[in-house]
């Protein structure tokens, strides 16, 4: 039973041809909803059928995206991170500290925020794999040291990047001459498509499905469970690192005590792109759109002028919807 | 199975069209008509301070025939969640933005944004560091902390030792807040002798532990000044705690704490600013906006001391959140 249970997932996810239906039916359906919701507010609003908004809305996907790519592999694995978005804040912090307070140049500040973040992922993996705190509980502490960190390391005020000249380009550059798209979206784009390839196709990503679906059967085939837990979380670390950059690139200031909350949206994204809480399923691709769906329906009800205090609600609800019929779904196939 | 899914499916999407519907049509974005479309983004939403903004944001758009959004981040160091706001609302094409910034210097590229699209921007509560602002309208913190000063100094009869215990020495409200006061004593109260101030991050122990250091250094102490509603609980806190009798608070802003202490007589009143008349001033000013009139640089919002004798006077009950 263990045995065949270590493998199914990983025939769902790579090679045969039901499951490679089954994955990609998921995420047709998913993506079908985005556009279904798209085209309501098309029609609801004047204002929401343009360029302008589009980007508007890939731009305000592009730190809750970050963070919710590298969370989905600690998802699949079985596990939880509550730390992304203090450790985000931490990061951002980090990086005015690198190359503001510290100097640094871009090309070697900018990496060193990044693995700042791989090294908050390393220290909850540790937590987790060697100390056996459960992710819960490991998390949530980082999250606490790292809101903490975030204001000492800064005086708790914002550090402002007019010293590092160049470094909102990151985030509000257009890299392609003439065209008003946010560099931070490209930016996206490529983590995502690298996070994408290395979830199906690198030794990672399959123990990363392996040990969310029976950690115990994958232990007992003979592969080091606690050092691949370990390099997961770090590796979801540096996504950590990489919306740390992003953010402070985009506000051109790094602020201490933004950040809390941002973890909740980011496995909110995560699960309605259709990973399982419970480990072992899920898809970069469902994260990218469960992100999305997010992000249209916050821009699309302020732009019909939906009252704040409803926008939550629908918000909700559309949450609730989008897991349920997933469930059903799965329960069909 | 099948069956099922789509009822629920059915189900679903008509409660979100309903759904949609109704807060569409009955609105609770203040006033319809189709005169000028204001956008605000606030600093924040769900505090009654800024609900009492988006109130008299409202009535003044319902009077004048204007439509308004007000929307704003849950808390206030959701700077990242206000540029999406800002984004969003300058999509809608308004007529006039207010704006009340949460990082001015975050908000830099999106205020020339508007600039360009020519939609004027009035900045609300605080400046924003920018030339792009038609106005600015806001409390006017030093005149309303001489009024706290001069209370103050009333009470102790114009002379004795004082004492100030002040949210932060870096934001504009602090630093308005403190010298407002500092130059009312300094230039009519003679008799009375302020203390350096003192720095409590607005935060409630911060300044109750300051408060008790000040008064075990300070026997003769006669009155404390807090410079906003967290200090002003922490300064009572610091008074109750050292025990020392014949101390005179004077604080800043309300909450029920500080009600409370001012009702029992713990406190002897409090500076409280006009967030109502705020809201009505900002449309007011966007309308002016819009018609293309001259705007002065700042628009000075009302302020009111309140004490044990108007505390439930209903103007005064307006301005105050518990």
């Amino acid at each position: 039973m263990a045995a065949v249970k270590t493998q199914a997932p990983e025939r769902a996810q790579g090679g045969g041809i039901a499951g490679a239906l089954k994955g990609s039916l998921q995420q047709l359906l998913a993506f079908a909803s985005l556009i279904v919701i798209a085209a309501f507010f098309s029609f609801a609003s004047p204002y929401f059928f343009s360029y302008g908004n589009f980007t508007a809305i890939l731009f305000s996907t592009v730190v809750i995206g970050t963070l919710a790519i590298g969370t989905t592999f600690v998802i699949i694995a079985g596990g939880i991170d509550l730390s992304i978005g203090t450790g985000m804040a931490l990061c951002a912090v980090m990086s005015g500290v690198f190359l503001v307070k510290l100097g640094l140049p871009l090309w070697l500040g900018v990496p060193a925020a990044v693995l700042f973040g791989g090294l908050i992922g390393l220290v909850n993996g540790i937590n987790v794999a060697l100390l056996k705190i459960p992710p819960f509980i490991a998390t949530l502490a980082m999250m606490l040291v790292a809101e903490g960190l975030a204001l000492v390391l800064s005086d708790s005020t914002p550090i402002y990047f007019t010293e590092a000249p160049g470094y909102t380009e990151i985030s509000t550059g257009n890299l392609i001459p003439g065209v008003n798209f946010p560099n931070a979206v490209l930016v996206l784009l490529v983590v995502a498509l690298i996070a994408g390839v290395l979830l199906r196709k690198s030794v990672l990503g399959r123990y990363t499905y392996s040990i969310g679906s029976n950690e115990e059967a994958t232990a007992l085939s003979g592969i080091d469970v606690r050092r691949w837990k370990i390099a997961i979380y770090a590796f979801a670390g540096l996504f950590i690192g990489l919306a740390g950059v992003l953010i402070s690139a985009r506000l051109g200031s790094a602020q201490p005590a933004t950040g809390m909350g941002y973890e909740l949206q980011a496995i909110a994204a995560v699960v309605i792109g259709g990973t399982s809480l419970s480990g072992g399923k899920g898809s970069i691709v469902g994260t990218l759109i469960g992100a999305l769906i997010i992000s249209v329906l916050n821009n699309g009800l302020q732009i019909m002028s939906i009252p704040q205090e409803w926008q939550n609600v629908i918000l909700g609800c559309v949450i609730l919807v989008a897991v349920y019929t997933d469930r059903i779904r799965k329960k069909e196939l | 199975m099948k069956k099922l899914r789509k009822i629920v499916a059915a189900l679903a999407g008509g409660a979100l069209a309903l759904t949609l519907a109704a807060c569409g049509s009955d609105g609770g974005s203040g006033g319809g008509g189709d005169g000028p479309f204001i956008a605000i983004v606030s600093k924040g939403f769900q505090h009654q301070f800024w609900q009492a903004v988006k109130q008299g944001a409202e009535e003044e758009a319902a009077a004048r025939g204007a439509r308004v959004t007000f929307v704003g981040p849950a808390t206030e160091q959701e700077v990242e969640e206000q540029m999406n706001m800002l984004t969003n609302e300058l999509a809608k094409s308004p007529q006039a933005v207010g704006f009340a910034a949460l990082d001015s210097r975050a908000a830099a590229p999106l205020l020339q944004q508007a600039q360009s699209q020519n939609i004027p921007v009035i900045a609300f509560d605080s400046g924003v560091e920018s030339e792009v602002p038609v106005t600015t309208v806001a409390t006017d913190n030093k005149a309303a902390a001489a009024e706290a000063a001069k209370h103050l100094s009333e009470q102790l009869g114009g002379k004795g030792k004082v004492a100030l215990v002040v949210h932060d020495q870096t934001s504009r409200s602090g630093i308005d807040r403190r010298d407002g006061f500092l130059e009312w004593m300094k230039e009519n109260a003679p008799g009375i002798t302020v203390l350096q101030p003192q720095y409590g991050g607005g935060d409630q122990l911060e300044s109750a532990n300051i408060t008790k250091s000040i008064i075990s250094a300070n026997p003769d102490l006669k009155g404390i000044y807090a410079s906003n509603e967290g200090s002003a609980i922490g300064v009572i806190k610091g008074v109750q705690e050292s025990g020392r009798q014949g101390v005179t608070v004077v604080g800043f802003d309300s909450g029920k704490a500080q009600i409370d202490a001012i009702k029992s007589g713990v406190m002897a009143g409090a500076v409280t600013q006009d967030p109502i008349d705020m809201g009505r001033k900002l449309v007011d000013s966007a309308i002016k906006a819009i018609d293309g009139e001259q705007l002065p640089k700042t628009i000075d919002t009302n302020f009111y001391w309140y004490d044990k004798s108007n505390v439930d006077d209903p103007k005064i009950k307006a301005t105050l959140y518990e």
